[in-house]
């Protein structure tokens, strides 16, 4: 084509560079491995241009249509909706949305048979169709490099693309992988016989391929784009070089054997490199699109339709007009078999896809969806029931034809035991299904079925393995909360022991030694002296309160002056356990020798008490004040109540101080003095506070 | 659109799943046409070695069949099913062709009938059994009746020959007025080479009327056939090349290392152990059974060596003028850890799964 395109040696040497080569036709192609020759039958239906069928009365569009979650309706039953409009939304990331194929009413959401292997019915949206053909509001893009990837990357999602080759997968989503793409392939290959709805594609849509191929190319950012086709199509080679010519676009052909069509295997004819196993290609930079995909991104992009038609071959040898048609998602295969003139009586299998990895049904009701290529309405002699299988004598003649390597016999051995292991052992799920095996089996032995139904039975097992495993994992773990929570029960009975244990060897230390000691440590001297002015105190405040015993019989103190008096003698009897807390802590830090912060914390008790007990002879004051001054009259509640009242918060925050130190001191250990330290200080400012309250009450 | 509506015009045959297309390959095909690749090797036998080859490959295949549709019966099953698949056909034809041409019918009748019902069908019948049905026969005869195994009667042109169709009848079926094979019997090559402890080579080849060119008169011949037989087997994609050219290589390999000239030590030139004896009809016939063999085809080149190894090492210092059977048989043995070890190396993985599986 041009001076470049001579030198196939640099095309291969550097992709980069080679992407400048134009539609070079030496570039370098790699075998496939295994693959099978089946019977073409592409002929028939490739006379005629691609028709349009008269417009159908009903259309039946499945929610399912593509990989992933079904869409969501956005209509109700009896809306009218114009064609091309959302009648369903993707309900998640991996799904489609789905538009009205023409304008009309919406008659049901019901289940209705779909086309699936299964025979299952799903929810689909039934639409009676007006015949107006009126289309919605369209948004066509003039000039794709205007927009940003992301941007068409969302437009492809509105538009409800999916992939058309058959697995259907929303096309959005492999659009936007994540990783840098070098390398767009598209798939014109259409390796399975009968089928030739891309080969029509390319030869009347050529330029729209290229420039599907070109958006494409632009939202992957990929330097390279090549396009596959098997060689028994030279028409649509023809017309696709014709429509690349002067682009950055390069049409590969190569001789036609099956499976060449799958993913997997064109990347390994155009590049040599395999998929590993269980990644995608875009591990390896490179997508792969179908070319009937890269028509619908373009139609989707530069006219702003979205998907509502496709390209589906009407073959086999009941119909008298096979051919391709443009038919319009939903159409129900009897009305498409009809237009091609079915002959009722001879058809025997009506298949959806090809005669390879298709599938037959048991019904014509159901409608073509966007994944649908082709239907085979097919004669007994055409596909005729497959013989009696006879044993497998492992002739190796389906290892020779597996495309990925695989040894089909073993599989198959493996499979009749239902050996798991052995089975994953020899790579189960790296069969694609093709059916090659299958074709080539000279037993006649459903080959691909077996390993299908090992494929489900493993899924199931393994489902139900992640499921027991997760019980399993629940059941221990709480097993391990009740053990832990046991132990910890055990470590606090455990540690409470001990410090009963320390306490009581303390004070008896302290009872044997206090004498001897209190000459030589002036700290223990001040506590005694402490100890003695708090004695002093209690013996004072008990004169008190015994003095006060005989005048509280014939006149009953008021119930805010009972609980005053009962809270201050809980506060005297904590600050004495606090005092042999202390005492305890002293002991098990002179063991440390850690002193410094030991002396300090003590005489802070010591100030501490004392203020307690200047706050208690300061109350029994006051107490015997009010009451000797109120009490020949009515007792003046409000004055001594508002003093009481203050007298109680205040006792009260000193009450909580002193019980915070004694449970600080109580668990201290070297390591919490800093904060025990801390707690004293405001112990102390709460006791300060309480002092000055106390003082201007006096 | 009513008119075609109809769930019933398609519902004779329902759902059915993929491929829908199939392939031409039969069971049935392959082994005819294996069957039919040995006329050129029988006819040879049959010129050198006289009518005996013909009759024992009609009985033996009359045997095989018996055999094979007394046990499916037995077992309840269709007798035309299974008889159709030709592997029983294939059995007794390939043991016909191994036994010595004049031994008698009931020798014949205790290896198909062994071969047959317990070495394959008291294993589950085709697909199931691990040995080779037919060598499993042969040894089986081999062992029991060495002395009828091991004559040959002299191939054409030498004196004695028998080559009238009615004495072959008779020396099989004795029916009343026997020939004794023993007064016309001779010693194959191989078993002469193996006995001759003075002679050189060329004073054997001299010496004894059964050596004729490379491999001895009427061996090399028949051998050439069964070789251009396995060669259209291959061309026809019946099996690969793999299991034939391992013990082809493997036999002419050990036969030039250990090849000591002319003396009267020698174990013979790797044409002779190529050409003579059971060699090709072993490489492309029995070693080629897909059921008793590896199943990849780096196993089957493994197998095929593995087999030529022990032919030769059988040939030169076994027991037994040939090895062919036995060391199919060992190789049998040795297939399912073949097949373990030579998986080959799936599209996508960095290399291939030997072994077992792996336990967690």
């Amino acid at each position: 084509m041009n001076a470049i395109a001579k030198s196939p040696h640099q095309d291969i040497q550097s992709p980069v560079a080679g992407s400048q080569v134009i539609a070079s036709s030496e570039r370098k192609i790699w075998p496939l491995t295994g693959g099978v020759h089946p019977e073409e039958n592409k002929h028939q239906s490739t006379s005629c241009p691609v028709s349009v069928p008269p417009l159908p009365e009903t259309l039946v569009l499945p929610l399912s249509q593509h990989a992933g979650l079904p869409a969501d309706p956005l209509i109700r039953v009896g809306d009218k909706v114009l064609k091309g409009q959302m009648i369903a939304k993707a309900s998640g990331f991996v799904s489609a949305a789905l538009h009205a194929p023409t304008s009309g009413t919406i008659t049901a959401i019901e289940n209705r048979p779909i086309p699936h292997a299964s025979g299952f019915y799903d929810l689909c949206i039934i639409l009676a169709a007006d015949g107006q053909e009126q289309w919605c509001q369209l948004a066509p893009v003039t000039d794709y490099r205007q927009l940003s990837p992301a941007e068409l990357v969302e437009k492809v999602r509105d538009a409800g693309i999916s992939g058309m080759g058959g697995a259907g997968f929303p096309t959005a989503i492999k659009l936007a992988p994540g990783t840098a793409i070098n390398t767009l392939i598209l798939n014109g290959t259409e390796c399975e016989p009968y089928i030739t709805a891309d080969d029509m594609l390319m030869r009347e849509k050529a330029d729209a391929v290229i420039e599907g191929a070109e958006i494409l190319q632009y939202m992957l950012g990929a330097q390279e784009c090549l396009i596959g086709i098997e060689d028994n199509k030279p028409e649509a080679i023809a017309a696709m070089r014709r429509a690349a010519a002067g682009k950055n676009i390069d049409i590969v052909v190569f001789p036609a054997i099956y499976p060449s069509g799958g993913e997997k295997q064109l990347i390994q004819i155009l590049t040599a490199q395999e998929v590993p196993s269980g990644k995608l290609p875009a591990d390896l930079g490179m997508v792969v699109q179908n070319v009937g995909t890269a028509v619908a991104v373009k139609e989707a992009i530069v006219d702003g339709k979205p998907l509502i038609s496709r390209i589906t071959t009407l073959t086999g040898d009941a119909l008298t007009a096979p051919q391709n048609v443009e038919a319009l998602i939903g159409t129900l295969a009897q009305d498409l078999l009809q237009y091609a003139a079915l002959k009722a009586s001879e058809l025997s299998t009506l298949v959806f896809g090809g005669p390879m990895m298709g599938f037959s049904v048991d019904r014509m009701d159901i409608p073509v969806i966007k994944t649908s290529n082709c239907l085979i309405a097919a004669t007994e002699d055409e596909f005729p029931a497959a013989p009696d299988a006879q044993a497998c004598i492992r002739c190796g003649h389906c290892a020779e034809a597996c495309p990925s390597s695989l040894l089909p016999q073993q599989l198959y051995w493996h499979a009749r035991a239902e050996n798991h292991e052995q089975l994953m052992h020899h790579n189960l799920f790296d069969c694609i299904e093709c059916g090659a095996c299958s074709f080539v089996c000279p037993s006649s032995i459903p080959l691909v079925q077996y390993y299908r139904a090992s494929k489900g039975a493993i899924r199931t097992q393994e489902a139900k393995h992640a499921k027991s495993e997760r019980s399993k994992q629940r059941y221990e773990d709480r097993l391990a909360r009740l053990a832990q929570e046991k132990a910890e029960k055990e470590a606090k009975r455990k540690a409470n022991a001990e410090r009963a244990a320390k306490l009581k060897a303390a004070k008896t230390a302290e009872k044997t030694g206090s004498d001897a000691k209190a000459e030589e440590d002036p700290i223990q001297a001040a506590i005694a002296r402490a100890k003695a002015r708090k004695a002093a105190a209690a013996g004072a405040s008990e004169s008190t309160s015994a003095g006060q015993a005989p005048s509280a019989s014939d006149r009953p103190l008021s119930a805010k002056q009972k609980e005053l008096k009962v809270q201050l003698s809980m506060a005297k009897a904590q600050a004495k356990k606090t005092e042999r807390a202390l005492a305890a802590a002293e002991a098990s830090a002179e063991l440390k020798g850690d002193r410094g912060d030991i002396e300090q914390l003590k005489s802070n008790l010591a100030m501490l008490h004392e203020q307690v007990s200047k706050l208690q002879q300061a109350f029994d004051e006051k107490a015997q004040d009010s009451a000797s001054k109120n009490n020949p009259e009515k007792p003046a509640k409000a004055p001594l109540s508002d003093e009481a009242k203050k007298l109680k918060i205040e006792s009260a925050m000193a009450n909580a101080a002193v019980k915070k130190l004694q449970r600080a001191i109580a668990s201290a250990g070297e390591d919490e003095l800093d904060t025990l330290k801390q707690q004293l200080v405001t112990a102390e400012q709460k006791a300060a506070e309480m002092k000055q309250a106390l003082e201007g009450l006096s | 659109m009513a008119l075609i509506n109809s769930r019933s015009s398609i519902s004779q045959r329902g759902r059915e799943t993929s491929p829908h297309a199939l392939g031409q390959n039969s069971t049935q095909r392959v082994m005819s046409l294996v069957i039919m690749a040995t006329i050129p090797g029988l006819m040879a036998q049959t010129v050198f070695f006289g009518w005996g080859a013909l009759i024992n490959v009609a009985w033996c295949s009359l045997v095989a069949m018996g055999c094979e549709a007394a046990v499916v019966s037995l077992r309840q099953r269709s007798v035309s099913f299974y008889l159709s698949d030709c592997s029983a056909l294939l059995t007794g034809v390939l043991l016909g062709l191994a036994l010595p041409p004049f031994a008698p019918w009931w020798l014949s009748l205790v290896a198909v009938s062994f071969g047959m019902v317990i070495g394959k069908h008291l294993y589950g019948g085709l697909g199931q059994n691990p040995f080779n049905p037919a060598m499993l026969g042969y040894v089986v005869v081999l062992i029991s009746f060495p002395q009828e195994m091991t004559t040959w009667l002299p191939p054409l042109g030498l004196e004695g020959h028998n080559n009238s169709l009615s004495d072959a009848l008779f020396t099989i079926f004795p029916l009343g007025q026997a020939v004794s094979v023993d007064a016309i019997s001779m010693a194959t090559p191989l078993d002469v080479l193996r006995e001759n402890k003075s002679l050189t080579i060329n004073e054997l080849w001299e010496a004894n009327p059964v050596f004729d060119g490379m491999a001895g008169r009427g061996w090399m011949w028949v051998n050439l056939a069964y070789l251009a037989s396995g060669v259209f087997l291959i061309w026809r994609k019946v099996f690969t090349w793999h299991g034939p050219a391992g013990m082809l290589a493997a036999i002419a390999i050990m036969a030039t290392l250990f090849w000591s000239g002319n003396g009267s030590d020698s174990q013979g030139s790797p044409l002779f152990h190529l050409l003579s004896g059971a060699t090709m009809l072993g490489a492309f016939f029995i070693i080629t059974d897909p059921v008793s063999g590896a199943t990849s085809n780096r196993g089957r080149l493994i197998f095929g060596a593995g087999v030529g190894v022990m032919v030769y090492v059988i040939r030169a210092w076994g027991g037994y003028p040939d090895g062919v059977a036995f060391a199919t048989l060992l190789m049998n043995m040795a297939a399912p850890t073949i097949d373990y070890y030579t998986q080959p190396r799936t599209y996508g993985h960095h290399k291939a799964n030997k072994g077992l599986p792996k336990k967690d």
